[in-house]
């Protein structure tokens, strides 16, 4: 395969570009899924191809192709200066890019069991089984669930010397019990909603989930919700679960942070950012007890937004984001590095796949835990009066990630310290920093998790990517809570 | 985690369109050769067959090329170029059935994806819900007369096929022109592609469609105003960049300074784009399947007034206006299907397996006509089917934009929606937030750009409250599919929050 991607990058050369690389991506998935009983869908995925990128005449040009033969390859590397040259008719200044070294590397990620070892049959039986234990609950009216697999293997070059081959795994899991009655759908998900757990693991991610485990008390919950009373609307003190808290970290300060969106250049689609370059280290993004990180790196966990190089060869690094309340670092890449006066990419810049141009993605965007032991029952006996929110059920956020307002599946009120009841439709909204800067409690490291979030988009055209994100259970204090239902 | 559209395409004709493969062709000139014909593609599914050893064998190939603009700050920034087809094979024994997709169609690569689909289906407990592939003529026909087939026009378009990266960056410097005679910034994308989408089956059935598609969508920026514009069409000559970027020139220069006023029940004035993001959030429940699943909003509702009587909706895709393939994931022709009249919801979509279900289900008297329409996702899935050619009826009485603002005594116009997601499934409330030029109408008149909103919005609460629309258009979003919609004018929206900017 390097000896192909050559071929890319000694053309481009040849065509003037100042700069090349290339990429050779094999992916291979499988997803299966079931729905009340039957299998919903199985597939099996493969897919092969080279993408190069270039700058020439000072500007950028890509083209991918899924033709590997030595003149599909070389026919693509020339498209892609053909391209960098018409993106040079309209340009304000050069493309600059932060020096980086040359490197020649192998990665892998660390799994114990290959997941598409594992018989399809035996992936099958533990998706009905689950879905047979939603079901023996009375009331549930739809019992979906998911299992999914992903091998991406890379071999990148540019035209600096590197020289990397990398293979990611990825694996993901979950289920949805639904419940109808009345003039109402109720719902509950387990681990997570929308496809549940992912990380960059082996099959034995799945093994350790406990999904049957949960099933029939997730069953339970679906139907009792039609029998809880609304969640109240007013402020309220809040303590948010992992899961919804790493959702609400993706939405208000992953997406804030991409220095791409700060730079304008998402400004047709995804928007841009309240955070200007002015408020790097002046600006009090959270409480004091906030400290939040950009981490690559395997030691910070399995999460879908580790690797061992980014997609244009820069080493995966931990980015301080937050550091106890103060606003302290950005997503970069080469390209943009130097707008932040940093000689160095932070290593973000990743490609959903062969055929598109890599961006400035989240990696693992996590919020550290608490220093002090606390657990979620500790929290909660500490907490007078609130609304504990589990599970996220609708997410909406402004175009400068300003405004938010986030729904829950189950909502519990707490009263002098217990669990008074459980509620409806849990809903709260607010504006980003007054928000971080509510926060007076982080549950400590035995409580916390590194979520998956396997389906941000972003980029035109859209880009699907995998972003991780650790939380613990935190509380926040005086929090908006149900306009949602307001009046609509 | 913008990717809900994303979704949609995918699911709709269940084909992975980020993979791709052509027969090895070598491409000095590429806007000189053509995509894989219909020919190609039944020698593959030739290939395909011969290897399976399956009862039913099923292929599907789409694909093309594809070629995005983007600029930012008055510069192209990110100019991309890719080629995609991708076969995936689905394969049936005894009632069970799978489907594998590659994007390598050498011998070895097709025979790898048949026996992948194989040994997936051989493992599935047998589906009795599966029905036998459809022939040619169950997939052309329908005996009921709601029902209409239609011939939809060419789709294909040779000036928008050979659009060149030089082609592209000579509009955007107009569009940068405009934004620099305005003292604006810009940002936004002028894209072309050329695709084909293609169904064969062991029984004999076999489909192409082929089709062109040009886009250009402009954000113009001011200090703390901005204002946008979006087209498509498949014929480029129908795009105009320099209207566009004019018109969103004048968004963002009369919004500038925009006021807070407070958050509360107001008159608006969607924008068509404004309209299909908001109401595309409800075809998914237009569906047989989501009826039998009880996720629909509209269980236990067709046949009800629940909209306005000034609302009529159409499936249609043959409409002038609509883009799209004329067949479905089994091959079946889309029909045209009366969704809902006059405010009554009168009927959903059905796939040829959704129907036989429905027809043997509990809730068959309550729900409409139930017939195959060609709707149908590729097999197997979960979701059954979808509309994906949504036309709203023209009005008795429409009105411009300018006669809905000239009658609106107190209001606010909304360009453009964003991020719009489902609160509650059944009473249809979304949230999202209004974007790029939201204007206070007062006493006929826009006044000025104000702060944009935060809504929490029941659709069918919506709909029942719409005092005036436009002729329809075909508009372009970014948080549903495209659609022929008209603006539209509606009382008591309802604004919760006000954001900062």
């Amino acid at each position: 395969m390097k000896e192909i991607a050559n071929w890319a990058l000694n053309v481009a050369t040849m065509r003037g570009a100042s700069y090349a690389d290339a990429r050779i991506v094999s992916q291979r998935s499988r997803a299966l899924t079931t729905k009340n009983g039957k299998v919903g869908s199985a597939s099996d995925s493969e897919s092969t191809g080279i993408s190069v990128r270039v700058i020439a005449d000072g500007a950028w040009g890509f083209a991918a192709s899924e033709d590997l033969s030595r003149p599909g390859v070389e026919a693509t590397a020339a498209r892609a200066v053909e391209i960098a040259r018409a993106s040079a008719q309209v340009k304000q200044e050069d493309v600059r890019l932060a020096p980086e070294n040359a490197v020649t590397a192998e990665w892998i990620t660390p799994h114990t069991i290959d997941p598409f070892s594992i018989s399809v049959e035996q992936n099958i039986a533990l998706l009905l089984n689950i879905d047979s234990e939603l079901r023996s609950v009375a009331g549930i009216t739809l019992a979906e669930t998911n299992l999914n697999f992903n091998r991406e293997e890379q071999w990148f070059v540019s035209s600096e010397g590197s020289d990397i081959h990398q293979t990611r795994y990825s694996a993901g899991a979950g289920y949805t019990a639904y419940a109808f009655a009345g003039n109402e759908i109720q719902k509950r998900s387990y681990p997570n909603s929308y496809g549940g757990q992912w990380q960059n693991k082996g099959y034995e991610l799945i093994e350790e989930l406990k999904l049957v485990q949960n099933a029939r008390r997730i069953a339970e919950e679906a139907v009792a919700l039609h029998h809880a009373e609304q969640c109240p609307e007013g402020t309220f003190d809040i303590i948010l679960d992992s899961s919804q808290l790493g959702l609400q970290i993706h939405e208000s300060i992953g997406h804030p942070i991409e220095l791409d969106r700060v730079l304008g250049m998402e400004a047709n689609f995804a928007g841009t950012s309240f955070l200007t370059l002015d408020k790097l280290r002046r600006l009090r993004y959270g409480s004091e007890m906030v400290n939040v990180v950009a981490d690559a790196r395997q030691e910070h966990g399995p999460g879908l937004g580790t690797f061992g190089f980014d997609d244009e060869g820069v080493p995966a690094q931990c980015t301080p984001i937050i550091t106890n309340g103060l606003f302290t670092g950005y997503l970069s890449s080469r390209e943009t590095a130097h707008t932040i006066g940093e000689n160095r990419s932070g290593g973000t810049l990743r490609a959903e796949g062969w055929n598109r141009l890599p961006m400035i993605r989240m990696t693992n965007i996590s919020l550290l835990p608490g220093t002090t032991p606390l657990t979620l029952e500790q929290l909660i006996a500490s907490t007078d009066h609130g609304i504990l929110m589990q599970t996220n059920r609708s997410w909406s956020i402004d175009d400068k990630r300003y405004n938010f307002q986030f729904g829950c599946e189950i909502g519990w009120e707490i009263r002098h310290g217990k669990r008074l009841r459980m509620v409806k439709n849990p809903s709260y909204s607010g504006i980003t920093t007054e928000f971080w800067n509510s926060l007076d409690a982080i549950c400590s490291r035995e409580e916390w998790t590194l979520w998956g979030t396997p389906n941000c988009g972003k980029g035109q055209p859209q880009q699907v990517m995998g972003t991780g994100h650790g939380a613990a259970p935190s509380r926040f204090r005086s929090i908006k809570v149900g306009s949602a239902y307001k009046g609509s | 985690m913008e990717q809900r559209r994303r979704a949609f395409e995918a699911l709709r004709l269940g084909a992975r369109t980020k993979e791709a493969n052509l027969p090895q062709r070598h491409r000095e000139h590429r806007e000189e050769q053509d995509l894989l014909s219909k020919d190609q593609a039944s020698d593959i599914f030739d290939r395909i067959r011969k290897f399976s050893t399956a009862d039913e064998t099923e292929v599907l190939i789409s694909g093309g090329r594809f070629a995005l603009t983007r600029f930012a700050n008055n510069s192209i920034h990110q100019n991309v170029e890719d080629e995609n087809h991708v076969v995936s094979v689905r394969t049936v024994f005894g009632g069970r059935t799978a489907r594998a997709f590659t994007n390598k169609f050498d011998d070895d690569s097709l025979r790898r994806v048949v026996a992948s689909s194989e040994s997936l289906a051989k493992v599935q407990h047998p589906d009795s819900d599966l029905l036998p592939m459809p022939d040619s003529r169950e997939a052309d026909g329908s005996t009921e007369k709601r029902v209409q087939a239609t011939q939809s026009p060419s789709r294909h378009f040779a000036e928008t096929a050979l659009i060149t990266p030089q082609l592209r960056a000579d509009s955007v410097k107009k569009i940068v022109d405009v934004a620099e005679k305005h003292k604006l910034t810009t940002a936004g994308i002028f894209s072309s592609a050329e695709s084909v989408e293609g169904i064969f089956n062991s029984r004999g059935l076999n489909k192409w469609h082929t089709q062109t598609l040009a886009e250009v969508s402009i954000t113009m920026l001011a200090d703390d105003s901005s204002g946008w514009q979006k087209a498509n069409s498949p014929d480029v000559t129908n795009l105009d960049p320099h209207f566009l970027a004019e018109v969103a020139a004048k968004k963002a220069i009369d919004s500038a300074h925009p006021a807070q006023i407070p958050a509360g029940k107001y008159t608006v004035i969607l924008e068509p784009a404004a309209v299909l993001d908001i109401v595309g959030f409800m075809f998914w429940d237009y569906s047989g399947m989501a009826i039998l699943d009880q996720r629909s909003f509209l269980t236990g509702r067709i046949g009800s007034q629940l909209f306005g009587e000034n609302i009529t909706i159409w499936d249609d895709v043959a409409h002038p206006l609509q883009t799209g393939c004329p067949f479905d994931g089994e091959g079946m022709q889309r029909q045209t299907v009366p969704l809902v009249e006059n405010g009554v919801v009168r009927r959903v979509v059905y796939a040829r397996a959704t129907a036989e279900r429905m027809k043997r289900s509990e809730q068959k008297d309550k729900v409409g006509p139930i017939v195959p329409t060609g709707h149908g996702f590729a097999l197997p899935n979960e979701m059954g089917e979808m509309p994906v050619n949504i036309v709203f009826a023209t009005p008795q009485d429409s009105q411009t934009l300018s006669q809905m603002i000239g009658s609106t005594e107190r209001g606010v116009l909304v360009t453009r929606l964003w991020y719009i997601r489902e609160v509650d499934p059944y009473e249809k409330i979304v949230t999202g937030m209004t974007r790029d030029g939201t204007f206070l109408v007062q006493d006929g008149q826009l006044r000025q750009g104000v702060r944009n909103f935060r809504f929490n919005q029941s659709l069918i609460h919506m709909l029942s409250n719409v005092e005036a629309m436009s002729v329809p258009v075909r508009a372009s979003g970014e948080e549903s599919f495209d659609m022929v919609v008209p603006a539209m004018k509606i009382r008591d929206f309802n604004f919760t929050e006000v954001t900062k900017f």
